[in-house]
């Protein structure tokens, strides 16, 4: 018989994401990237690699992109999270990143997509004056395999360039 | 105006930009299944313990046994089961699955089974399992490791090789890779309680073919299986094959009588999933005084794992290298031996451009290393090298129709500004440093190909045909069902503008319906550069039928002669006049007042059509400008031009798009990627920190250029482009990193180009002439 541990023990938790508030029990080693696409419903924040590498599960927690499946629910907690379902408006109004990709043909397969559209988004808010090369720097963060990122790239400049992010 | 030809945005993209995807990861309610894997290459299977289910409960329920075949007298018959039976083949091969209420739940299950396993000697890569007394993947079945070999002459060919001025021997080697779809394969079966119907969703290429597969393996008959490739994280010929997991999880769906999915991760992804491009080339050619390459002779061996891939066979790579290492130019005399041979490592599929990037890498490093020898300029020795008579019948019988491949070239050497570059370069070579280089490919990439080209192969089924069903509804808007299985490349939009054009209407007002058995007609799916051909071949032919069944009705409704009707922007008309009528009004008539159709027509509006052409060649020419790092061997891409031509571009934005990710993979199979075993077959790259997909800064903006030559091969003035990114640009960047060195004497002949590699020949050319120049090759003949 398998040892019942601490770790195996669901605890309560409550996540903010998108400005609501979902109360779960989750065990402690679940990961936050789990908790908010099986518990919260939220499937649009995506695994690629489950090991920090890939960034198609990339949230916003308190504006910051972080990884989702490197965090755990439970050190989420109070955090302010944002994640791609929150980006367009209630009237289902595109975000100008969300426009942007669209116009310049910067998704393909669209697994990727709402990780770079997380990060470009805690990008430009946290840095709306970014230079060309920083920004490819912050975006070389997260992997597509079908666009060749270029026009992912000009996606996000057009977005910055216009001031609108 | 016409839709077609125009950079429309796509239809497919609101979901996925707002995270309402539905990839089969995202479905839910399901119990998870995890395969337990061999963690060695090769042994013998004792026992297994612990709560799982193992081949003997897939015996217990009669279970076939997958058959990939070909039917050619040197090709190794194999029955493969469904989970490993009492022999191991490589690290990652599923022996055991245990079923668990979450996934968590289901990987702690799969820490508590016990393999008992006897090792044996493993055969790992190539070399290992070609030479004397290698230790043999399938001792029963075969005596060697060779499992398919494909071997031809042209008569004439050891004289003109003799009677050569110039003899070039070159050996080219591939370092194998990944595919590495970003979301990784998945499955998901929920069966019926009431009446045993399974609805799988699987991240999958070819929806029908893989329902026929299973349904065989399971004894079910089709109908009582539906399957859907919902959206689809990227495939890359990945997601072609039958994946033993997928049927092993309609298997356990029916079985438990519970829905059960399968997702799998990144390590299995690397680890178990399939590889590809592991290959080697040893090419003996001979020039003429002229540098024309009059004889070419090539030995080619590829490492396909361990057991062959459904339906296509681990004879893709190896006899697609046979049929087409000639690529793009005016050879006479060609010999070659080509062999599949099995190791103790993961099986192989195709991945994006097959054996097509390594065959060009081959070919434009021999065009270099000849340019050289010759004294002539590269460009110089391609221009009087490449096709230019069309139709064109290559020396293994395959009929290139019109292209352009000087014209490409001539237009990507003169983008580039070459003259510019070589003073560049002139300036680097005194000054020292990172060291410029410019690199040139030329290649045709044979797409589009149906049912002849396939039944050609011998396989166990035929591939090759498409299949549509257009039908308009009384609304006037049009559903479009096509046998195709899009995953990302934008097909629903661009065959939208075909329809639009033919009927008049707009493409907002076509529906596409895609990748569901139960709801489309058979077809063969999305791989091989052929789906804007072949399904966009049968919409073109259906959307026309369907015109004309609007034609002949608002004829009679407009009592007009039907050839004078024109169906443009949701009207019909009659030509010349402002007498007309709305195709919605059409529509209504054709369903609700059939009274009104002329007599004997069959009420409704719907057409269906196949198409099923020989195939095609689109071209082009890529340049790569890179920096050399002669001391720490590191490359960099500084520049990248594409000319391209593949026929009528139906949407130019999805067609770049194509070019672009395909270039990516291209620059990184040439510098970065490839999965590394040791000896004893230990998988080491089974995470994203050591197997090296690009990102952003690797990659740089890639220029496209079209020519769009339209050839009669295909009906609607298109030809297929989805690989020729990655099929072009190994070669082009090898040919600059080795024109980088060349005045160091580097010869660098293998890919990925990895640091290591690159110091390894920057050493190995100070070793053999510290004046580095023209001894470019041990294994040179002389110039006679």
């Amino acid at each position: 018989m398998t040892e019942i541990s601490a770790a195996d023990v669901a605890v309560p938790v409550v996540l903010r994401v998108n400005g609501d508030e979902y109360r779960i029990t989750a065990q402690p080693r679940r990961t936050l990237a789990d908790a908010l696409r099986d518990d919260c419903g939220l499937t649009g924040t995506h695994l690629g690699c489950e090991h920090g590498v890939c960034g198609a599960c990339t949230v916003l927690l308190d504006g910051e992109p972080v990884r989702s499946c490197l965090l755990f629910a439970v050190q989420s907690q109070g955090a302010e999270i944002r994640t791609v379902e929150g980006l367009a408006g209630d009237d289902g109004t595109l975000h100008p990143l969300q426009e942007a990709f669209w116009r310049h043909h910067g998704l393909q397969c669209g697994f990727c997509t709402p990780g770079f559209l997380m990060l470009s988004a805690g990008v430009l808010e946290t840095r709306p004056d970014i230079g060309d090369d920083e920004l490819r720097e912050a975006l070389s963060s997260n992997l597509c395999r079908c666009t060749g990122y270029q026009t992912i790239v000009e996606a996000v400049r057009s977005v910055r360039d216009a001031g609108e992010a | 105006m016409s839709w077609v030809g125009r950079s429309i945005r796509r239809v497919e993209d609101p979901a996925l930009l707002c995270g309402a995807g539905t990839f089969v990861g995202d479905i839910g309610g399901a119990a998870s299944a995890r395969f337990v894997r061999s963690p060695v290459a090769s042994g013998l299977v004792r026992a297994v313990r612990g709560p799982a289910y193992t081949i003997a409960d897939l015996d217990a329920d009669e279970v076939g046994n997958i058959e990939a075949v070909l039917h050619r007298p040197d090709y190794v018959r194999l029955a493969q089961p469904l989970l490993a039976r009492e022999r191991v083949r490589y690290v990652g091969e599923p022996v055991a699955v245990v079923v668990g209420a979450t996934a968590a739940e289901a990987e702690d299950l799969a820490e508590q089974v016990e393999l008992d396993i006897e090792p044996l000697p493993a055969a790992v890569g190539l070399e290992a399992a070609l030479a004397p007394g290698a230790p043999l993947v399938h001792p029963s079945e075969s005596e060697s490791n060779v499992m398919v070999a494909g071997e031809m002459a042209t008569p004439g060919l050891a004289e003109a090789l003799e009677g050569a001025h110039a003899i070039v021997e070159l050996e080219i080697t591939s370092g194998r890779q990944a595919a590495l779809p970003l979301e990784a394969r998945g499955s998901h079966a929920v069966t019926e309680r009431f009446g045993g119907r399974t609805t799988l969703h699987a991240s999958i290429q070819a929806p029908h073919m893989i329902r026929t597969v299973i349904c065989d393996l399971l004894g079910m008959p089709e109908a009582d299986l539906r399957v859907v490739a919902p959206d689809v994280g990227g495939a890359f010929g990945q997601k072609l094959p039958l994946a033993r997991e997928d049927a092993v999880v309609v298997w356990l769906s029916r079985r438990l009588g519970r829905p059960v999915a399968w997702i799998e991760d990144r390590s299995e992804n690397l680890m178990a999933s399939w590889h590809s491009r592991e290959q080697r080339y040893r090419l003996r050619a001979g020039f003429d005084a002229s540098a024309h390459l009059e004889a070419l002779q090539a030995d080619v061996a590829a490492n396909v794992g361990a057991w062959p891939c459904y339906p296509i066979t681990w004879g893709v790579e190896p006899l697609m290298a046979l049929a087409e290492l000639p690529g793009p130019y005016t050879l006479e005399h060609y010999g070659v031996r080509s062999r599949g041979v099995a190791s103790h490592t993961c099986p192989m599929s195709p991945y994006r451009g097959v054996s097509r990037p390594v065959i060009t890498l081959a070919l434009e490093r021999l065009m270099d290393i000849a340019a050289a020898r010759l004294g002539v300029d590269p460009v110089e020795i391609r221009r009087r090298n490449l096709q230019s008579d069309f139709p064109h019948t290559s020396p293994t019988g395959l009929r290139h129709d019109e292209g352009t491949y000087r014209e490409a070239m001539e237009q990507a050497v003169s983008h580039v500004d070459l003259g510019a570059f070589r003073a560049r370069q002139h300036a680097a070579r005194a000054a020292g440093g990172p060291q410029p280089g410019i690199g040139i490919c030329t290649f045709s990439e044979r797409t589009g190909y149906g049912t002849p080209a396939f039944a050609a192969r011998a396989m166990g089924v035929t591939p090759g045909y498409e299949n549509v069903e257009l039908s308009m509804d009384p609304s006037g808007y049009v559903t479009l069902r096509i046998g195709a299985s899009p995953h990302g490349q934008g097909l629903e939009t661009a065959l939208s503008q075909i329809v639009a054009d033919e009927v008049g209407t707009d493409p907002g007002r076509v529906r596409v319906v895609a990748s569901d058995t139960d709801r489309t007609p058979y077809g063969w799916g999305s791989f091989a550069s052929r789906a804007m051909v072949l399904a966009g071949g049968a919409t073109y032919l259906a959307a026309q039928k369907l015109a004309s069944q609007l034609g002949s009705l608002a004829a009679e409704v407009l009592e007009a002669a039907a050839d004078d009707i024109v169906l443009a922007d949701g009207r019909a008309t009659v030509a010349g006049t402002s007498v007309g009528v709305e195709v919605a009004e059409l529509a209504r008539i054709a369903h609700h007042h059939t009274q009104r159709l002329p007599a004997g027509a069959t009420p409704g509006l719907s057409a269906q059509a196949g198409y099923d052409p020989a195939g095609t060649f689109s071209n082009a020419c890529h340049v790569a400008e890179v920096d050399v790092d002669p001391d720490t061997g590191g490359v960099s891409m500084r520049r990248f031009v594409v000319v391209e031509d593949a026929g009528r571009l139906i949407n130019p934005m999805i067609a770049d798009g194509q070019i672009r990710g395909g270039v990516a993979q291209g620059i990184a199979n040439a510098l970065l990627e490839e999965v590394v075993y040791d000896d004893d077959g230990n998988i080491l790259t089974t995470s994203l920190m050591d197997y090296l997909p690009p990102t952003v800064a690797e990659i740089p903006d890639i220029e496209i250029l079209h020519l769009e030559t339209v050839s009669d091969a295909t009906v609607t003035g298109a030809k297929g482009l989805g690989e020729g990114g990655t099929i072009g640009a190994p070669a082009a960047v090898l040919n600059a990193v080795n024109d980088a060195l060349a005045h160091l004497g580097v010869e660098l002949n293998e890919m990925p180009a990895t640091p290591e590699r690159v110091r390894a020949a920057v050493r190995a050319a100070a070793g053999r002439s510290p004046a580095g120049e023209n001894d470019r090759s041990t294994q040179e003949a002389p110039v006679r």
